[in-house]
């Protein structure tokens, strides 16, 4: 066990604020979270588009570009906080790759279509783990048979182009977990494939970090991905948690009318044949300037006056270990 | 109460286990090869390949132009003045005596000196400009945008006239003066190919691997943004060495004992009637090599425009 945070986990987050300023205001786009990631833990970040999945996980690795900026918040990496680096700062640079590394949604824009595979691969290597050009090129032919790239030795050569999606979405994971990260952020790895593939790369991901003994954060709008793999969520809504907990308790115990709607959205096979789909009504809400009130108040089929006039409640315990949800219509009711 | 996944969701299926196979060769097949389609696009057009070989001809002639020329184009011999064509001095003698086609030959070289160091020196400068004031932003690309919307602001050969005036005249600073004139085009044309490049996701990716600014700069935006330069800098040739053949024209150019086109044409201006060739053969050398330039970049631009992919 390394070094760890204030409350001995590897990744806390602490009231992180993400902001863009446009012209029209100011983007709360992650709006003051706190979250935690052990070590070998598969943690899924689940939410619709625009609720500050990928904003969240970008703050933590320091990507953000103007105009956003990491407004406050802490983020304890095995005992450090990040924020405390500059974004660009060596020590943040040998974090990014070598330590955490990310996963992008889209294989066929994630690939420099000017380099070859071998050398997107080895760049990393070289970089965080300092191998010379040999070694770098006998590990990438390592990780492409890894990852299910037949013929890896001679592939190591082509260019992305020359990969179908699924190829390149493994390529892309055999960059990820190159330098054996503590922690990989997969950012929607599976949207931009068909659904056979999706099992089979997510499985495979999944053994890849299992193997080099990494955590991964799995963000996704997708209940299924996550249900299936992780340990456990937070439900993200409006840039804040909304909901968290272990994945059997957020699945069999939803409490925030929000996550509620998300599981009755989509289909389940234990319930009946022929039972219509509910769909959450209405958008998510604007995130300039929101008012201070819960964000899903517009949507929420138990919304009270209560919940109009006063703040957005805090996390409070439920039923259920670390089962924390953001709700007054939950407290006392079913607390913990 | 089992586990979650194995009740509530519907992939229980899991993944296919059959391992990957060895695709089919249809799969791997390669696509014809980049480089035979952009040959076969590039020399599709007669005029390109005229473009070419002119281009051929000229560096041959400039780089041997010591065994080409027939006589030292450097020396004044007053007792030949003004000598029309003969076998002896094929294109006839100016006024100082020297040979014009030896003087022809080596006003190539000046015209491709100069043609290429300045495209050379422009496009390096304008593309390292570019690429910073794109990927920086900012005030770095405010100020360096400036500067170049100011250059802009002066027409090219006014520009370089006016540079070429206060450097003084010389083949160095001739090519100063073309390259500052011409600078804003690469310069602009490389900032708007790295902004675009520059918010595709393999650049994030490359910055969430931990990659310096410098490393992406020159490893993952340059060789995706250069392509455009590349064919700027042919359609510049042209333009440069009709530039500098005004430049020389006009007495600001190469200095006096220098050979050049442009300087070339203006002395024999005085003789038009007597002995046209002093004039007209080093102008048609001039009009003939810029419609080669121009013909190769227009073909260059052809091949390498994705959009006519499968229509040429």
């Amino acid at each position: 066990m390394c070094e760890a945070g204030p409350r001995g986990r590897m990744l806390e987050v602490e009231d992180l604020y993400t902001e863009f300023k446009i012209d029209q205001g100011i983007v709360h786009a992650v709006n003051g979270i706190s979250y935690a990631v052990d070590e070998r833990e598969i943690v899924g970040m689940v939410g619709e588009s625009g609720c500050g999945k990928t904003v969240s996980q970008l703050s933590v690795m320091q990507l953000i570009r103007r105009p956003g900026r990491i407004a406050g918040g802490k983020v304890w990496f095995e005992g450090v906080n990040l924020l405390e680096y500059r974004p660009n700062s060596p020590e943040m640079r040998a974090i990014r790759g070598g330590k955490i590394s990310m996963i992008f949604q889209e294989p066929m824009t994630s690939l420099n279509p000017t380099l070859t595979i071998g050398r997107q691969i080895t760049e990393s290597l070289e970089l965080h783990l300092g191998m010379n050009k040999k070694e770098a090129r006998a590990r990438a032919i390592e990780l492409l048979d890894q990852v299910g790239i037949p013929s890896a030795a001679s592939r190591l050569d082509d260019y992305p182009h020359q990969f179908s999606g699924g190829m390149r979405q493994r390529v892309m994971i055999a960059i990820g977990v190159a330098c054996e990260p503590k922690m990989v952020i997969a950012d929607e790895p599976t949207t931009a494939l068909d659904c056979t593939t999706q099992a089979q790369l997510l499985e495979l991901m999944l053994a890849t970090i299992d193997r080099c003994q990494g955590a991964l954060v799995l963000v996704t709008h997708n209940l299924g991905v996550v249900a299936r793999y992780a340990q456990r969520l937070y439900i993200m809504y409006a840039g804040k948690i909304v909901e968290e907990g272990r994945c059997r308790d957020i699945f069999y115990r939803p409490s925030h009318p929000y996550t509620i709607g998300l599981l009755n959205s989509v289909p389940r096979l234990d319930e009946a044949k022929g039972k219509r789909l509910v769909p959450i009504w209405g958008t998510p809400p604007n995130l300039i300037d929101p008012p201070a009130r819960c964000a899903f108040y517009p949507r929420c089929p138990e919304r009270t006056e209560r919940c109009r006039v006063e703040p957005w409640p805090e996390l409070k315990p439920v039923e259920g270990e670390g089962h924390l949800v953001r709700c007054y219509m939950r407290e006392g009711g079913r607390g913990a | 109460m089992s586990d979650v996944s194995e009740q509530v969701f519907v992939d229980q299926s899991g993944p296919d286990q059959v391992p990957y196979g060895r695709p089919l060769d249809a799969e791997v097949a390669r696509p014809v090869s980049e480089w035979r389609r952009f040959l076969r696009i590039f020399f599709q057009r007669k005029l390109v390949v005229f473009g070419v070989a002119v281009l051929v001809v000229l560096v041959v002639v400039a780089i041997f132009a010591p065994w080409i020329a027939t006589h030292d184009p450097y020396r004044n011999d007053m007792s030949k003045a003004l000598r029309s064509p003969s076998s002896e001095h094929w294109l006839g003698t100016d006024s100082l005596g020297r040979d014009t086609f030896s003087r022809l030959v080596y006003g190539a070289r000046t015209a491709l000196i100069v043609g290429f160091g300045t495209v050379a020196v422009a496009s390096v400068v304008g593309m390292i400009l570019g690429l910073l004031a794109g990927f920086l932003g900012g005030w770095v690309n405010a100020i360096i945008m400036r500067v170049m919307d100011a250059l802009m602001g002066f027409p090219m050969l006014v520009l370089a006239l006016l540079l070429a005036a206060v450097l003084g005249a010389g083949i160095h600073n001739v090519i100063i003066a073309l390259s500052i004139a011409t600078l804003p085009a690469y310069t602009r044309l490389m900032c708007g190919e790295t902004l675009s490049v520059k918010e595709n996701e393999y650049i994030m990716a490359q910055r969430a691997m931990g990659a310096k600014s410098l490393r992406t700069m020159v490893k993952h935006i340059l060789p995706n943004a250069f392509q455009p330069t590349l064919v700027l800098v042919t359609s510049m040739l042209g333009n440069v060495i009709l530039a500098e053949a005004g430049l020389s024209f006009l007495g600001i150019g190469i200095k006096p004992p220098g050979v050049a086109w442009g300087s070339m044409t203006a002395d024999g201006y005085r003789f038009l009637e007597a002995h046209p060739q002093l004039s007209f053969a080093p102008a048609l050398c001039i009009m003939v090599v810029v419609f080669a330039f121009n013909m190769v970049g227009d073909g260059l631009r052809d091949a390498l425009d994705p959009k006519l992919r499968g229509v040429l």
